[in-house]
């Protein structure tokens, strides 16, 4: 009876569903960490990864798998107040760390002084990357509202990157009109005019500039715009560094009510002190971070690095004032953005 | 060729030129739009060789990848293949207030944007959501892991083993039930042997449908998925994180197995029409 057979496929597939769920967790090592971390950290956290589970298989003698998540940093944090079982959150900015504080109190309030530099074990800064020969001229900040230029930069809603590219902007057009934040807030909305299209995340952007060339100038990290150079063939693209950029601070923090939980706060404590140890600040600067101790890193790494003068999120009074008035619903950013025709 | 009117024309009265031109457009249109995009993923996955192919597909991460999707439709197809059967049954033999409401609920599913699907079970199981407190005190984990993934596949899948059955069911209407049941037949006997006979190729063929869907499906485990590497990611969004690294060879490869997929489930699809047209003729008429 062909009934039979019927009864025979949908008994395997129940076994093979219940063979491997069997499967699955039995995969898993002594320990696991989940660090959720923002889109241009990938390659980074995979040397750095690999580097501690060796080193805390020396220490203890325990074999730590550590399991990475990657996304838009503003996305990457509502999925930790979702209930992500985050051990640590490497994010793009502070404020992300904050939301995820506030929202659930997992983490203390006072997390950022809990390790070294305000928590950023490396940081980076806001530059240009543009096609091959610059054939748009592009050098500064002012010739990018330029007629015929477009820029891609991705959604401040939702990328940590892209709130740094927001802020570097207005602080250099402030610069450049002594002070006055109107003009600044001006330029910022001609800015965004220039803007086709707003992907989520840092690396999306970089995506629609490099792959589906789109747009004259991407507004980039600095780790992320030499990684296109490094992936996608140095011959396609220069980096243009202006005159005035933002000293990026990514933060990382424990998220105290998930290790308490998974009793993995040993682990995720020794995974972020690592970080500022002289392998992780050699890594950070072989990936295109600017260390935080830049004595523990190659020379040769740092001298990668143009000089730059750096405002610092200091300038705008701190995340805790610059989030609610630029990027909060309704602030700044609601109001002067309008989606390019 | 266009001079030359063939003498079985037919009922059609157009002139042996609007013929081939039509025949031409729908060629190039097919040509273009499903051909090549194919051919493209097929030549992006092999352009460092075969070995590099490979290579990509046995990296643990895509492995696990794998993995999850075989996992995610071996849960969520056969869970639909027994919803959808007693909707069907339900629907198609019976008449009862609210059939109409049940009907389109059914629907539901086919309608409403993925992301909102995944959404939904962020807002109800997320730590945050209604559930999210109960949930937490017990130490269940849904959202970004596998219980989650299956949630929403089942939600997405379920309207296709239903909507194929139903006119089918409603099509061969009550006879040969009744007709088992007077001679004694339990309810059970009936629908093992009289019912399940009758819709056995339109069952496989919406489970056909059902599992390329759970398989390819993006949006909604996009949204409940936490992108957990070598975790909680199925091969689509494998494919997109491996894009996103610059890793085209890989991204590809896993697509090739995707697409290898669509091709099987359509071989699969036309025999089955071809072979049993008759018993598939009302489901293919909604």
């Amino acid at each position: 009876m062909k009934t039979k057979l019927m009864r025979h496929v949908l008994a395997a597939g129940l076994l093979i569903g219940a063979a491997l769920g069997v499967q699955a967790p039995a995969a898993r090592a002594d320990q696991a960490l989940l660090n959720v971390s923002y889109d241009p950290t990938r390659e980074f956290y995979k040397d750095f990864n690999a580097a501690f589970a060796e080193k805390w298989k020396a220490d203890s003698g325990e074999t730590v798998t550590i399991e990475t998540s990657h996304g838009g940093s503003g996305k990457q944090a509502r999925a930790v107040i979702d209930g992500l079982q985050a051990d640590v959150v490497t994010l793009a900015l502070e404020a992300d760390v904050d939301a995820i504080a506030k929202k659930t109190g997992k983490i203390p309030a006072d997390w950022k002084k809990r390790l070294e530099n305000n928590s950023a074990p490396y940081t980076s800064t806001i530059v240009f990357l543009v096609r091959k020969g610059n054939p748009k001229g592009i050098k500064d900040w002012g010739d990018l509202v330029k007629d015929d230029v477009q820029v891609i930069t991705p959604n401040p809603k939702t990328s940590g990157g892209a709130r740094w590219n927001f802020l570097a902007a207005w602080a250099w057009a402030r610069q450049a009109n002594g002070g006055d934040d109107e003009k600044a807030k001006a330029y910022v909305t001609e800015l965004y005019k220039h803007v086709p299209v707003l992907d989520t995340g840092a690396r999306g952007s970089t995506t629609t500039f490099v792959q589906r060339e789109q747009g004259d100038v991407l507004l980039a990290w600095e780790n992320e715009a030499y990684l296109a150079l490094d992936e996608l063939g140095a011959g396609n693209f220069e980096i243009v560094t202006p005159s005035v950029s933002i000293k990026a601070e990514p933060s990382v923090a424990l998220v105290d009510g998930n290790v308490d939980a998974k009793g993995t706060r040993k682990v995720a404590e020794a995974y972020l002190q690592y970080l500022y140890s002289d392998v992780g600040q050699k890594l950070a600067a072989k990936h295109y971070y600017r260390p935080a101790k830049p004595d523990l890193a190659d020379k040769a790494d740092l001298a990668r690095f143009a000089d730059v003068k750096l405002v610092t999120i200091e300038d705008f009074g701190g995340w805790a004032k610059a989030q609610p008035e630029f990027f909060a619903d309704g602030g700044v950013f609601d109001k002067i953005y309008q989606p390019a025709q | 060729m266009a001079h030359n009117p063939p003498q079985d024309q037919g009922v059609t009265t157009e002139t042996p030129f609007a013929r081939a031109l039509l025949i031409g457009l729908s060629l190039i249109f097919l040509l273009l739009v499903l051909v090549m995009p194919l051919l493209a993923v097929f030549t992006e996955a092999l352009r460092k060789g075969f070995p590099a192919f490979l290579e990509s597909l046995s990296d643990p991460e895509t492995f696990s990848a794998i993995r999850l999707t075989l996992l995610v439709a071996g849960i969520s197809v056969p869970l639909n293949l027994v919803f959808g059967v007693v909707a069907a049954w339900t629907i198609a033999k019976f008449e009862f207030k609210g059939k109409a409401v049940l009907s389109t609920l059914i629907d539901l599913p086919f309608s409403v944007s993925p992301v909102i699907s995944g959404l939904v079970f962020v807002l109800l199981f997320g730590a945050q959501g209604l559930l999210g407190p109960w949930l937490q005190s017990n130490g269940i984990q849904i959202i970004f892991a596998v219980p989650g993934l299956v949630l929403a596949t089942v939600f997405i899948t379920f309207p296709f083993v239903a909507r194929e059955l139903i006119p089918l069911m409603q099509e061969q209407g009550n006879a040969d039930e009744e007709a088992a049941l007077s001679l004694g037949a339990s309810g059970w006997q009936t629908f093992w042997h009289v019912t399940l006979p009758n819709i056995k190729w339109g069952l496989l063929y919406g489970v056909l449908l059902c599992n390329a869907r759970a398989m390819g499906e993006f949006g909604a485990v996009s949204v409940v998925s936490g992108h957990i590497r070598g975790q909680t990611n199925t091969m689509p969004l494998q494919v997109e994180i491996l894009y996103n690294e610059y890793n085209f060879v890989a991204a590809f490869a896993v697509a090739t197995l995707l697409a290898l997929l669509a091709l099987v489930t359509l071989v699969l699809k036309a025999l089955l029409e071809h072979h049993f047209s008759a018993e598939l003729s009302a489901s293919r008429r909604h």
